[in-house]
């Protein structure tokens, strides 16, 4: 929201064009692009389904993380989440329950266990980081309580087809259509509707913010519900692409959707972001999975080059904001030029 | 937007891209894994074992043999895996070999049903999957090779006490849990083999130690106490026979009551080692990995297709013969002793 005199010193076409969202898409066709031609099979007619069919629970869960860090927040729980949906759908359908009722409840809970993080951190006052590490282990336990170390994998062949399965002829999954859905609705919100400039308010001032009309613990409570029913949502795709209902399902998840969202140029200090980068920075890890995957890296080094991959995202731009400043300074100097820095462009990332 | 943003782009790039370019420098090897699936010609036939998880020193063995079969046979041997033994896990590796088109899986399911969807896509893109270990459900691959059935076990087990004790005296059975399925069949077996072959062996109690260390430790103590005259001990569980071996390896009870049953070598090394135990039983992975190896390559062959009767050759063990719902059994369980037990590692 702050409107700095950097970014609007350049013209429109270039303001839209070199952000850092552009940047993340291009990188994502250029890997896409490398993988097809140097890895053997990248190029087959799988790679896109089964490519979409995993990342699949980190773009869903991606929408709402993105909103809750442009907030200055995080929520840690959310495959814990997805591991307690998994488990109760599994418990409720076994208990002779039809599927689809199962699977409302499942999101029911998962609205529950958002709205637990939420009014921990909305209204207690709570740091969201300690509230979700504590709510990542106590949803784990439940699951894991729940079902033991047993799984339920009975599940009715007409609900798991649909979870793998794809549109028509296409290699699109049918996954897909509901995260457009969910996308549609949350770009409206973040990007259209006074509740995401409020969310943005949030993240750059919380104080400027609540003097400026924005009922703050309200957004917050409102946007971890929505996580907790997202996760809750991607929990049930899960379970069901894998036919495997376990209190284990989807552990660590969470690491790979804050990586994507901050790839995707979150900020993880608030205020700044946007959805079509954090669509591309899910894709982007996908992609680099699926190709090192190909080639028989070990899930070992995946995991080193995402979490390699989240430290450079974090990290790249305090690092060269510092060497930008250090080079300005040095060029006014030597310029000897009278300065008259703005101060609205302290917040240079600003969008 | 500004300088800032665009030197963090180049910097991404830069690192993504040496990332990338650093994983795939070192596999040109990797490029001979284009196998069709179906391919007729074993030259460039190309082998993936997806044990349950990696750095599991019982699936490290079995590979060991997989890859010596590979060899044999002039395949390309890989191994994949998740780090948990979670079906999902394996579910992204099956995916990756359908995407390669490998000639053959071979798997140790980590859930009978929840892989099949996956390993199903990969049968169709041409691949043959053979299942060791864990079976899934029939439907969801070519052959499953069985370690060991039922009878095999329970009569090895009776057949090492009675040869311990010389035929005669009181025994006593250490199980796992009184529901467990496979300890309460084996038992079954055994005592039927029992009566029908060792009528002077009297199994005096059957005592179950919940293949938990500390009470399976108390358990043999109790059985001990209970039974001054008992001659020997059968353990059907890996967790069981080290615990009881522990007890009568401190105890004045050492090399006076024999002990057998199910276990690993590297539990029970230094138990052999001692005296406390002369041998035990369990099934080789070293030989399922290599026969599961050379059952992926009949099937690839064409040699065989999974039908009951169908015979090949796998290599040093010699013909197997596909038994029904397509099950190849590896054999009689292997026995472990002070001979031999050095020779492995799992």
């Amino acid at each position: 929201m702050t409107r700095t005199y950097v970014s609007h010193s350049h013209p429109w076409w270039r303001r839209a064009l070199v952000t850092r969202e552009v940047g993340i898409i291009a990188l994502l066709a250029a890997v896409f692009a490398y993988a097809s031609v140097a890895v053997a099979n990248f190029a087959g007619p799988l790679t896109v389904t089964f490519l979409l069919l995993d990342v699949a629970p980190i773009l869903l869960i991606a929408l709402p993380m993105a909103l809750i860090i442009v907030t200055g927040e995080i929520d840690l729980s959310v495959a814990s989440v997805v591991g307690l949906s998994s488990v109760l759908v599994g418990v409720l359908y076994q208990a002779g329950l039809p599927m689809a009722v199962a699977a409302v409840l499942a999101l029911a809970a998962g609205g529950a266990a958002g709205a637990f993080n939420g009014y921990l951190v909305a209204y207690v006052g709570l740091p969201s980081l300690a509230v979700t590490i504590g709510s990542l282990a106590l949803f784990r336990g439940l699951a894991v309580g729940l079902l033991g170390t047993t799984a339920v994998t009975s599940f009715p062949t007409g609900w798991t087809s649909v979870a793998t399965g794809t549109i028509g002829d296409s290699r699109i999954p049918l996954v897909v259509l509901p995260f457009l859905v969910l996308l549609a609705v949350f770009t409206y919100l973040l990007h259209f509707s006074a509740f995401g400039r409020g969310i943005f308010d949030i993240g750059l001032n919380k104080e400027a913010a609540r003097f400026s009309g924005v009922d703050v613990a309200r957004t917050k409570l409102i946007l971890f519900v929505l996580s907790g029913v997202v996760s809750a949502f991607a929990g049930i795709y899960f379970t069901l692409r894998f036919g495997s209902a376990r209190g284990d399902n989807a552990t660590g998840l969470e690491l790979q959707v804050v990586a994507a969202v901050l790839l995707g140029g979150v900020s993880i200090f608030g205020g700044r972001g946007r959805l079509h980068g954090v669509v591309a920075g899910v894709l982007l890890i996908g992609v680099i999975s699926s190709a090192l995957r190909l080639e028989g890296v070990t899930v070992n080094i995946i995991n080193i080059i995402i979490g390699l991959l989240l430290v450079a995202s974090v990290v790249s731009p305090n690092v060269l904001a510092w060497a930008s400043q250090q080079a300005s300074r040095r060029h006014r100097r030597a310029h000897a030029a009278p300065t008259h820095e703005p101060t609205g462009a302290v917040h240079p990332q600003g969008r | 937007m500004n300088t800032l943003s665009r030197a963090s782009r180049a910097t991404l790039v830069a690192a993504t891209a040496a990332l990338v370019l650093s994983a795939c420098g070192g596999s040109d090897d990797d490029t001979s894994s284009e196998g069709t699936g179906d391919g007729g010609s074993s030259d460039d036939m190309t082998v993936t074992f997806l044990p349950k998880n990696l750095g599991n020193p019982y699936f490290d063995t079995s590979s060991t043999g997989g890859e010596a079969a590979a060899e044999e046979f002039g395949g390309t041997f890989e191994e994949v895996g998740p780090q948990e033994a979670t079906p999902d896990g394996q579910v992204q590796y099956i995916n990756t070999a359908a995407q390669q088109g490998v000639s053959a899986l071979v798997v140790s399911a980590n859930d009978p049903t929840a892989i099949g969807a996956a390993l199903d896509q990969a049968r169709d893109a041409g691949t043959k999957v053979v299942t060791f270990d864990s079976d899934t459900e029939p439907q969801f691959r070519d052959v499953f090779v069985n370690q060991a059935d039922a009878e095999g076990i329970a009569r090895a087990q009776v057949d090492l006490i009675a040869e311990q004790i010389d035929g005669d005296g009181q025994i006593a059975i250490l199980s796992a849990s009184a529901n467990a399925t496979n300890q309460n069949a084996w038992i079954e077996l055994m005592e039927e083999e029992l009566a029908a072959n060792h009528p002077d062996i009297e199994l005096v109690e059957t005592v179950y130690g919940d293949d938990d260390d500390q009470m399976s430790f108390d358990r043999t103590a109790a059985l001990l106490q209970t039974y001054p005259d008992l001659e020997g001990i059968v353990s059907p569980t890996t967790v069981g026979i080290a615990a009881a071996a522990r007890y009568l390896s401190d105890s004045d009870f050492q090399g006076e009551v024999a002990l057998t049953g199910l276990g690993t070598p590297n539990q029970m090394r230094e138990y052999v080692q001692d005296g406390t135990v002369e041998a035990f039983a369990l099934w080789n992975p070293e030989d399922l990995g290599y026969l599961a190896a050379f059952t992926a390559h009949a099937l690839v062959n064409g040699d065989i297709t999974g039908e009951e009767g169908d015979t090949f050759e796998a290599g040093r063990l010699g013909e197997y013969t596909v038994g029904a719902d397509g099950v190849v059994l590896l054999g009689d369980p292997f026995v472990f002793d002070a001979d031999n037990i050095d020779d492995f590692d799992f």
